[in-house]
């Protein structure tokens, strides 16, 4: 037995099925306890006050934001390569959830940036990727919209994602070229040295476990959703075969 | 190769080709930056360099329906991939051409344009040479986002919404050799590296590009 045993979509959908309820209480478990601990039972850091806790949003939806467009990255190369449709729809279920974590990560940046840079968008290199990586995630959306033959349309976002992670990564780093940056530098690390305090790293570490939790979670539920949608379009397909063979 | 190189430049160029429309596009839109910013001259000259790369952009853009388009509709393009020339080297050729009749006179007449904008005078080499450099960049991830657009009802405006994000770090690059020569700063690091970004998407859009034609013709 082996893994792809589960690009089956009948054998995917047994498993996630099982899964799926676990793995909700889990997240919700994560994200409760996390942001109750992060909001109410930290202290307020000495310079920033209370607006320090916006990165408990912040930090988790911005990593998951990257993350979910390297797991869209893979679930193509699968579908490139292996032709599992269950591997592309996962891709195609993705992206909305990875273009509102980029657009969380946005929005919470601007509301701390009020207070703390005197201005609500400066164009920092950071800043700047993260709004082209949303442009990326709409652009990828919309193709899928657009083409209508759904194996078409599989191999051109496929194709497109891989284009794609290509440019945002060459402009990630163009844009550096381009102007120097006001954000800070990472604030985590496997190097304990460099992280934030304690009492911030530990809730922060929960919720972002919380957020990699509600990714797979809000993936799985949509791939099932795209799943039955196929299998729905089918049954009326040959419906409608079988009505025009009758007459 | 010759041959199709020779046939995609006279369908440009003949009437209905639309590779003058591209220019008179350029044309336009830089008309319209003063209007937009106002007529002073020291504004204009800082936003010169930015202006006419977001103008060739734009006109590149508008011309890139015409590159696989017709071709997909009345089916040449099925003639053409079976033909003995590998897929890969009919896109190279079509961006070639592409490039030839939008680019490359844009490059040539954005100088003229330059003056109107008022760019200082040791910006010019490097506005000339930067665009030169970068506008085949443009045409050959312009074939990207044409070909993955082909045959799509209103295709035209995601033409729009998947290629321009490609041509962000050539703009970056491309632009901030004249700037940076206009503030009397050193030009020719970005120069070298819209360079290096041009010759690297030559060499590697085209094969993009013909696995996405294949996908469409299958």
């Amino acid at each position: 037995m082996s893994l792809w045993k589960y690009a089956n979509p009948a054998e995917f959908m047994r498993l996630s099925g099982r899964l799926m309820p676990v793995l909700g209480m889990i997240t919700a478990l994560c994200l409760g306890v996390g942001l109750f601990w992060g909001y109410f039972f930290t202290p307020d850091d000495y310079q920033q006050g209370s607006t320090v806790k916006i990165i408990y949003l912040h930090v988790p939806s911005a990593l998951m934001a990257i993350n979910a467009w390297i797991m869209m990255l893979v679930a193509s190369l699968i579908w490139f390569i292996r032709r599992h449709h269950v591997s592309a729809l996962a891709a195609r279920a993705a992206a909305p959830v990875g273009a509102v974590f980029t657009l969380i990560a946005l929005l919470t940046g601007a509301i701390w940036g009020q207070p703390m840079w005197g201005t609500w968008w400066v164009w920092d290199p950071r800043l700047t990727s993260f709004l082209i990586l949303f442009v990326f995630y709409l652009g990828y959306m919309a193709l899928w919209e657009a083409v209508e033959d759904p194996e078409k349309a599989a191999d051109l976002t496929a194709a497109l994602c891989m284009v794609g992670s290509v440019f945002a990564l060459l402009s990630r780093y163009a844009v550096l070229f381009w102007n120097q940056g006001l954000h800070q530098g990472y604030s985590l690390s496997l190097d304990t040295e460099k992280n934030v305090a304690d009492v911030f790293y530990y809730p922060l570490l929960l919720v972002i476990a919380g957020f990699v939790l509600l990714f797979v979670s809000l993936v799985l539920l949509r791939t099932r959703t795209e799943i039955r949608m196929r299998r729905l379009r089918a049954l009326e397909t040959r419906a409608g075969l079988v009505a025009e063979g009758a007459t | 190769m010759r041959a199709l190189l020779r046939r995609e430049l006279t369908l440009a160029l003949r009437a209905g080709g639309g590779a003058a429309q591209g220019l008179v596009f350029f044309l336009i839109v830089v008309l319209l930056v003063p209007f937009g910013i106002g007529p002073e001259p020291e504004e204009l000259a800082r936003v010169a360099p930015g202006t006419l790369w977001i103008a060739a952009l734009l006109s590149c853009l508008v011309t890139l329906d015409r590159m696989f388009q017709t071709d997909f509709e009345d089916g040449s393009l099925d003639a053409l991939a079976l033909s003995p020339l590998p897929l890969e080297a009919i896109v190279a050729t079509k961006a070639l051409a592409h490039w030839l009749t939008t680019g490359l006179p844009l490059t040539v007449i954005a100088p003229l344009l330059a003056l109107t904008l008022n760019l200082p005078g040791a910006a010019y080499p490097w506005l000339i040479a930067a665009l030169g450099v970068g506008t085949p960049a443009l045409s050959f991830l312009g074939a990207i986002g044409a070909a993955l657009t082909l045959g799509l009802r209103r295709g035209g405006l995601l033409t729009g919404v998947l290629t321009l994000p490609l041509y962000i770090p050539t703009l970056i690059f491309g632009a901030r050799s004249a700037v940076a020569a206009a503030n009397g700063q050193a030009a020719a690091p970005a120069l070298l590296l819209t360079l290096a970004l041009t010759l690297a998407i030559v060499a590697v859009a085209p094969f993009a590009t013909a696995a996405i034609l294949r996908i469409q013709i299958r």
